[in-house]
């Protein structure tokens, strides 16, 4: 099943990779390129190969083939981490605040190899490469960004979890003292942030845990060192910053369900015929716009990525598990 | 400095700091200044806006029993008035740049924060109107009734941010404080003048 998937995404991507899109990395490339050279400090990368350049030159394919990609500028810029603040613009003045170097990950539950792993061991041999994907925010804003990281899946398989394992939860970083959101005394959400997947879905080729975008390292405010990529479900999904991977067998309980169990379930596939309960989610406005056009354009099923992934909720009636 | 240099000051003073939001936000969305979502940026701008100059126009009543300040009740129909111009611009952008007409009434249908926000703005049109001098002889007595509705406004307005809130209540808890301070005040104020009454 999950080969005859990959297989049918090879051939799409090899068909659709444009000579914009390829135009289009060549200039990210070299952006990166000057952006390293003005870097002050020697970086003392995540990675054994210790230099920028292992974010660059990988193989890259398009998974939003004829769309323009969002500038560096405003996927750096304009982003939810909540951790730093409810401000689109806080989390690119305050992320900076975390420190990511150096980091590890829990991994415990139902995993014969559970433990606390130093990010470079959990790393170790996976093969970077470059995803084009469309990312929707349950806000209805939407971005086309070049993610650098692995499929889930690849990982996940690292820690043998056990076959009883059905879902897979996810934790953010919580560590108040860097994080004035967390801080904060009116905030509705219970820290550390949590999200989860079924494992079917942590499993799907298309899921990707990322390090890297428009081939460079992951800025804070992205999600930096560890975060992960589901590109069919909005963005909340998408967890940041990842310092525990749990397996279990019933189902985590996320965040968001936890502050809005109306307003977001577990699933939160992108779904133009389920509206949030505030707002409609048939159109998104793609980001940047500006004052005069407001880049609306249709929400696309499962953001687009029908063909690949409506099998994993075959017989789920999707307006009910939202 | 006599009364009248004075008041002319203080005239040109409220007018200048009522009017400075304007260029600033102009300026910042000239230089391409205000985020991805440039629209959006600038009516929530005109909202806070409107919303500060309405808390600063409600606390004019208070502040004016502190007799060591200077009385600032003269100016408060210009304050409210450029309450009404914030709301008014709010509105309007909010109309021209974010509104999906498409999906208009359903969004409106899903998003009860935008009928709290327009009732809101009937009540300070209807006080913006109603505010110049012969408007406040012609209503006699049912002027200051009609005027107080501003209460309701301002609690309205205060609803209109909190439904649209997610994660974080700091900024409606703040504004929430500042309309719960003041109403205090007028129950103070309503309570005295009941007690007079009771006492003729």
């Amino acid at each position: 099943m999950l080969i005859k998937i990959r297989s049918s995404l090879d051939i799409a991507s090899s068909e659709i990779t444009s000579e914009s899109a390829y135009l289009n990395r060549r200039k990210f490339l070299s952006l990166s390129a000057a952006a390293g050279a003005t870097s002050l400090l020697p970086s003392s990368s995540l990675f054994a190969s210790a230099d920028a350049s292992a974010f660059q030159n990988l193989p890259s394919v398009n998974y939003a083939p004829g769309e323009k990609i969002t500038p560096y500028e405003t996927a750096s810029t304009y982003n939810n981490f909540y951790e730093f603040g409810t401000g689109k613009s806080d989390p690119a003045k305050y992320a900076h605040e975390m420190t990511t170097k150096p980091w590890s990950v829990v991994v415990n539950g139902l995993t014969d190899k559970p433990g606390t792993y130093n990010l470079e061991d959990v790393l170790k041999g996976l093969e970077l490469e470059e995803r084009v994907y469309r990312f929707r925010c349950v806000e209805a804003w939407s971005m086309v960004i070049p993610w650098v990281g692995f499929s889930l899946s690849a990982l996940l398989n690292k820690f043998q979890p056990s076959p009883s394992a059905k879902y897979v939860r996810f934790e953010t970083l919580n560590r108040p003292e860097e994080m004035r959101g967390v801080r904060s005394f009116t905030s509705s959400i219970d820290w550390p942030y949590v999200e989860g997947l079924r494992m079917d879905e942590a499993m799907h080729p298309l899921t990707m845990m990322v390090v890297g975008m428009y081939g460079k390292e992951l800025p804070n405010q992205n999600g930096a060192p560890l975060r992960l990529i589901v590109p069919w479900k909005y963005g909340f999904k998408s967890i940041k910053s990842i310092a525990r991977i749990s397996f279990s067998e019933t189902r985590p309980r996320t965040s968001w369900e936890k502050a809005g169990p109306s307003e977001y379930g577990f699933y939160s596939n992108v779904n133009p015929n389920v509206d949030h309960p505030r707002w409609s989610q048939k159109t998104e406005r793609r980001l940047p716009n500006s004052l005069f056009s407001p880049n609306r354009i249709d929400t696309l099923m499962f953001n687009g990525y029908e063909e690949q992934v409506a099998s994993l909720y075959a017989g789920m009636d999707l307006k009910k598990n939202y | 400095m006599n009364a009248k240099t004075a008041h002319l000051m203080r005239w040109w003073f409220i007018f200048i700091a009522c009017l400075a939001p304007l260029p600033y936000i102009v300026y910042r969305l000239v230089v391409n200044n205000l985020g991805a979502e440039p629209a959006k940026a600038l009516v929530e701008f005109l909202g806070e806006t409107s919303l500060i100059v309405l808390f600063v126009t409600l606390a004019v009543t208070p502040l004016s029993k502190f007799k060591m300040l200077p009385s600032f009740v003269k100016y408060r129909r210009m304050l409210g008035l450029w309450v009404f111009f914030y709301a008014s611009l709010h509105l309007l952008s909010y109309g021209m740049f974010l509104v999906d007409w498409r999906n208009f009434i359903e969004d409106l249908y899903q998003r009860p924060y935008v009928i709290v926000g327009a009732l809101a703005f009937l009540i300070l049109l209807v006080l913006a109107v109603t505010s110049p001098r012969a408007a406040i002889k012609k209503l006699g007595k049912k002027w200051k009734r009609l005027h107080r509705w501003v209460y309701l406004a301002t609690f309205l307005v205060v609803v209109h941010v909190y439904w649209q809130l997610r994660a974080d209540y700091f900024e409606a808890l703040v504004y929430f404080t500042f309309f719960v301070a003041l109403m205090s005040f007028r129950l103070d104020v309503l309570l005295a003048w009941k007690s007079k009454v009771i006492n003729k």
